[in-house]
Formats: C-alpha cells, sequence, structure tokens
C-alpha cells in the first residue's frame, strides 16, 4: 500500500513540476513570438511591463482572470463551458510521454507517437463544442472549418509519422529519439556531426509535410481559418471572453509548443548534440532538447509573420491532393528502401 | 481491491451512464458527445486489458475521426428529436414487450451457458516471447490473416470510391482553377506591352 501511495504522489509531484515548467515557457514563447512579428513589421512589441517588456504575458494573464465571465444568453452552457477546458486540458495531457532528456518522460508508453496522435486528433473538439455552443453565426461557420481542416491534415501527419515509424521500429518516443543516434554520418564514417543522423535529412520532404501540416493542425496562420480575423471575426472564440478564452489561447498555444516538441523528436533527435564533441556533449539533453524547440517555434512564428493566409479551397486543395499523396508515396518508398537494404530495424 | 479494478468499475460504470445518456438526451448534439464519453471508456478499459495500441486507435479513429463526421452532420442536419419522440408513448407497450422477451431469451441461453475451465486463461492478454501489444498484432495481422486484411483494405476501397462517384457532379459552366497553369504563366504570356498613342484608344 505504502509503495501505492510513493508512486502516486511521485507521479503527482512529476507532473505538477512539469505543468508549472510548461507553463512559464509558454508565457516567455508567446511573448518571444509577439516580439518575432514585432521585429518583421519593425515595431518594438510589448516593451512596457516589466524589463524588455518580459513581464507581458504575466500580466495579460491577470487581466483574463480578473475579468467578468460572460456567457451569451442562448448558449448552451454546459457545452460553452467546457469546451475550452477540453482545449486546455488535452493540450496538457499530451505532455506526459513527451521525454525531454533521456529517462524524463512522466509516462514512458510504448505506443507514446500513437497517444500523441489521438491526443492531437482530439484537439478539434474544443473548437466544435465551442463553436457550436455559442450559437451564433460565425463561431459555427468557424467550427466547421477548423473542424474539417483539422481532420484532413490529420491524415498527412499519421503517414509522416508511420514513415518515422518504419524506420525506426517502434512507437516508443525515446526509442525514435535514440534511433537517431546513428545514420547518415555514421555511415559516411564522420561520426561526430551527429546532426546529420536525424530524420530531417533522409526524410527531407515528410519533414517539410510535417512542419507545414502541424501549422495546420494547430490553426496556425497561415492556416489560421479557424479564426480569420478578416471574415470571421475570430471564430469560434467571438462569445468568449476573460478566463474561458484564456483557456483557449493557452490550449492552442501549448498544442503549437507540443507540435514544435514533436518535430524535435521525430526529425531534430530530441536531446542529442548536434556535434557530437567535447564541450558540446557534456551539455544537458534538455538544453539542447529545449533549444531545439525554441528553434521550431522561432520558424513558426516567422511563417505568421511572413505568409499571408491561405482560401480555404486551397488549403483544402494542399491536404488532399498534395500532402496525402506525397506522404503516401514516401510510405511505400522509405518501406521500399528498408527492405531492399536490408536496414529494417 | 486492487487499483486496476477499482478502474475497471469507474470506466464500466461510467461508460453505462454514458451509454443510457446518448439515448435519453433531448438534444442530439449532447447524445453524441455522451458517445464520445462511451468511446473514451471503452479505450479505458482496453488499457486495463492490456490492449494498448487497440485503445489508441480506437481514440483515433473513433473518437478523433468517425464521432467528429457524426457530431458535423448532427450540427447541420438541424433535426428536431422532440417532434420524432411524440409517439413514443403509443409504441412503449409493444417495444417493451419486445424488449423483455429478448431480455429472457438470452437470460435463458446465458445461463445455460458451460465457460470452460480454460476459457479464463485463453482470455488473458497473448504476448508472445516479451513482445509488445503492437508487434503481436502486426505478426499476426500481416502473417496469419494477411488475405482478410487485405480483403478488408479493399471492401473499404470500394466503398471510398462508390462514396466519391454518387456525390462527384460535373456542373457545366463553372470555373475552376487550374493552379498548374497559374503557376505557370510568365511575363511574356500575362502581360502584353502596347503602344498607346496620345489621343486614341487601344
Amino acid at each position: 500500500m505504502n509503495e501505492i501511495i510513493f508512486t502516486v504522489g511521485l507521479i503527482v509531484i512529476q507532473s505538477v513540476a512539469l505543468l508549472v515548467a510548461l507553463l512559464i515557457v509558454t508565457a516567455f514563447l508567446l511573448y518571444a513570438d509577439r516580439k518575432v512579428w514585432a521585429a518583421v513589421q519593425m515595431r518594438r512589441g510589448p516593451n512596457v511591463v516589466g524589463p524588455w517588456g518580459l513581464l507581458q504575458s504575466f500580466a495579460d494573464l491577470l487581466k483574463f482572470v480578473f475579468k467578468e465571465v460572460i456567457i451569451p444568453d442562448g448558449a448552451n452552457k454546459g457545452v460553452f463551458i467546457i469546451a475550452p477546458l477540453v482545449t486546455a486540458l488535452l493540450s496538457l495531457a499530451a505532455w506526459a510521454v513527451i521525454p525531454l532528456d533521456e529517462g524524463w518522460a512522466i509516462a514512458d508508453l510504448n505506443v507514446g507517437i500513437l497517444y500523441l496522435l489521438a491526443i492531437s486528433s482530439l484537439g478539434v473538439y474544443g473548437v466544435i463544442m465551442g463553436g457550436w455552443a455559442s450559437n451564433s453565426k460565425y463561431p459555427f461557420l468557424s467550427a466547421l472549418r477548423a473542424a474539417a481542416q483539422m481532420v484532413s491534415y490529420e491524415v498527412s501527419i499519421g503517414f509522416v509519422i508511420i514513415t518515422v515509424l518504419l524506420c525506426v521500429g517502434s512507437l516508443n518516443l525515446t526509442a525514435i529519439v535514440k534511433s537517431q543516434e546513428t545514420g547518415l554520418a555514421t555511415l559516411i564514417g564522420l561520426p561526430w556531426l551527429a546532426f546529420l543522423n536525424w530524420y530531417w535529412l533522409p526524410l527531407l520532404p515528410m519533414f517539410i509535410i510535417f512542419f507545414v501540416s502541424a501549422l495546420a493542425e494547430t490553426n496556425r496562420p497561415p492556416f489560421d481559418l479557424g479564426e480569420a480575423e478578416s471574415e470571421l471575426v475570430a471564430g469560434f472564440m467571438v462569445e468568449y471572453s476573460s478566463t474561458p478564452y484564456l483557456l483557449f489561447m493557452l490550449g492552442e498555444y501549448i498544442a503549437i509548443i507540443l507540435m514544435c516538441a514533436m518535430t524535435t523528436i521525430l526529425f531534430l533527435g530530441g536531446w542529442l548534440p548536434p556535434i557530437d564533441i567535447w564541450p558540446l556533449n557534456l551539455v544537458p539533453g534538455v538544453i539542447w532538447f529545449l533549444a531545439k524547440l525554441c528553434f521550431v517555434f522561432f520558424m513558426f512564428a516567422m511563417v505568421k509573420a511572413i505568409v499571408p493566409r491561405y482560401r480555404y479551397d486551397q488549403l483544402m486543395r494542399l491536404g488532399w491532393k498534395v500532402f496525402l499523396p506525397i506522404s503516401l508515396f514516401w510510405v511505400a518508398l522509405t518501406a521500399g528502401v528498408l527492405v531492399t537494404f536490408g536496414w529494417l530495424p | 481491491m486492487t487499483v486496476a479494478s477499482l478502474f475497471f468499475y469507474l470506466f464500466s460504470v461510467v461508460a453505462c451512464a454514458a451509454a443510457v445518456m446518448v439515448i435519453s438526451s433531448r438534444n442530439p448534439v449532447h447524445s453524441v458527445l455522451f458517445l464520445i464519453l462511451v468511446f473514451f471508456n471503452a479505450a479505458g478499459l482496453f488499457i486495463l486489458a492490456g490492449a494498448e495500441f487497440l485503445a489508441l486507435i480506437l481514440v483515433v479513429v473513433y473518437v478523433g475521426a468517425v464521432a467528429v463526421l457524426f457530431l458535423f452532420v448532427v450540427m447541420m442536419l438541424d433535426v428536431d428529436f422532440t417532434e420524432l419522440r411524440r409517439g413514443m408513448l403509443s409504441y412503449l407497450p409493444i417495444g417493451g414487450a419486445i424488449g423483455l422477451i429478448l431480455l429472457v431469451e438470452l437470460i435463458l441461453v446465458l445461463g445455460t451457458w458451460n465457460f470452460s475451465s480454460e476459457a479464463g486463461k485463453i482470455a488473458e492478454p497473448i504476448a508472445p516471447g516479451g513482445v509488445t501489444n503492437t508487434e503481436a498484432l502486426g505478426l499476426i495481422l500481416y502473417t496469419k490473416y494477411f488475405f482478410y486484411f487485405q480483403v478488408a483494405g479493399l471492401v473499404l476501397l470500394v466503398a471510398m470510391i462508390g462514396a466519391i462517384v454518387l456525390t462527384l457532379r460535373h456542373k457545366a459552366g463553372v470555373k475552376r482553377q487550374n493552379i498548374a497553369d497559374q503557376v505557370a504563366r510568365n511575363p511574356a504570356t500575362a502581360i502584353e506591352v502596347r503602344q498607346v498613342k496620345p489621343g486614341q484608344g487601344i
């Protein structure tokens, strides 16, 4: 009995530590995001709260929490309240399986990547429920759009993950990172060039497709048709205010960071150092993981700053007519190459 | 009572209660949401049975895709279910009688059922030689049941093609965008430079 209490207590402590760290990282990444757009548009960005505006996200948090929650009269109250909770909860729950360093995952599932796929495919429910429960036409239109979009891009994300899994031979996230310890660099006899070992290079088209699909899956610009400000005001979030709105935003950002973490694990070698030489391989793995995550997030921010929004039919065309055939072809090609050269794990 | 059985009862009770709510809630959208809750708890039961791959596939396929489409259709259709329920009381006696007969039959059949002593062992999850769940499933699906697996895929393909054929319509006179044509344009084909003399039109 004592053992059970100890185990449960340990899991609770680990989870709380992870959540606190995650929320703090999210706050600063949100700030970084806004600073990047500001720099691209030659503005200053948030610069008032705290030194260089560093505490802006915390000020926003307080503002959201202290405002009044407004629930529209015709709204379906229960679903209206549950929707933002679902969004925030799901995106937080996914982090349980992410290995920040070797053995640092709270739950090292042997179907970890499938769990991530399942959780990210559930993210659509927050949007649909919120849009429907608001009982207003813009949120509803937005919910339909966002739902169709997220379901479409999940398909290509699934195929990209299958391609990586073919090379790894396991669904465990730790195993996926470990299999990137050897690869192209060891093949050409330069094992210290560790960044060539990672899957981004042999699976380059898949890396690009995953990156773009991740943008679409998280409703990020240029695919933010769910909340297109120019036509749908703010999409499914129109009727939301204060804390429920905060939960939507938080869930969305944590889902984005999750996608960055997934890109890091699948294609950028997780916690492995990019160049395996003396001072660099002493750095703790979690630092490398965070550095890679921040790099991918910077790319996300730059895409938002630079690329104009897609039209909806073009978005659907890209998902179904371009990404799906290419990723399907690459699954077959990868399997063929692995079998032909006997590289199957 | 172990932790596993505690979770078993939790998942089962929630699943049954949600299943009742699926058929009894007045709002069809609520029904679908309760259906999703049922799927979730079924996935939880799969995990307790040691079939984590099946559990997650259930979530990905049923909750992530099928239930989304259900929700989509139910939201768009705007069905008035109270209208459908109006005649319910008049059908209750005969419906109840049929239900009762089926229940009695089921009890009669299951009551005389003899479980062999080996049945308990068969129900244990099979993981030959320390192989994970996913690997075990893959090994059996792609070797022993390969033919059935392919046939199932073929049936789904035919169903998909059928759905596309039924809904595909080519309307005459609709302008379609040809992305390849647009991308292939260059200044030579897109721009025409003309010298316009003052006082004259083109």
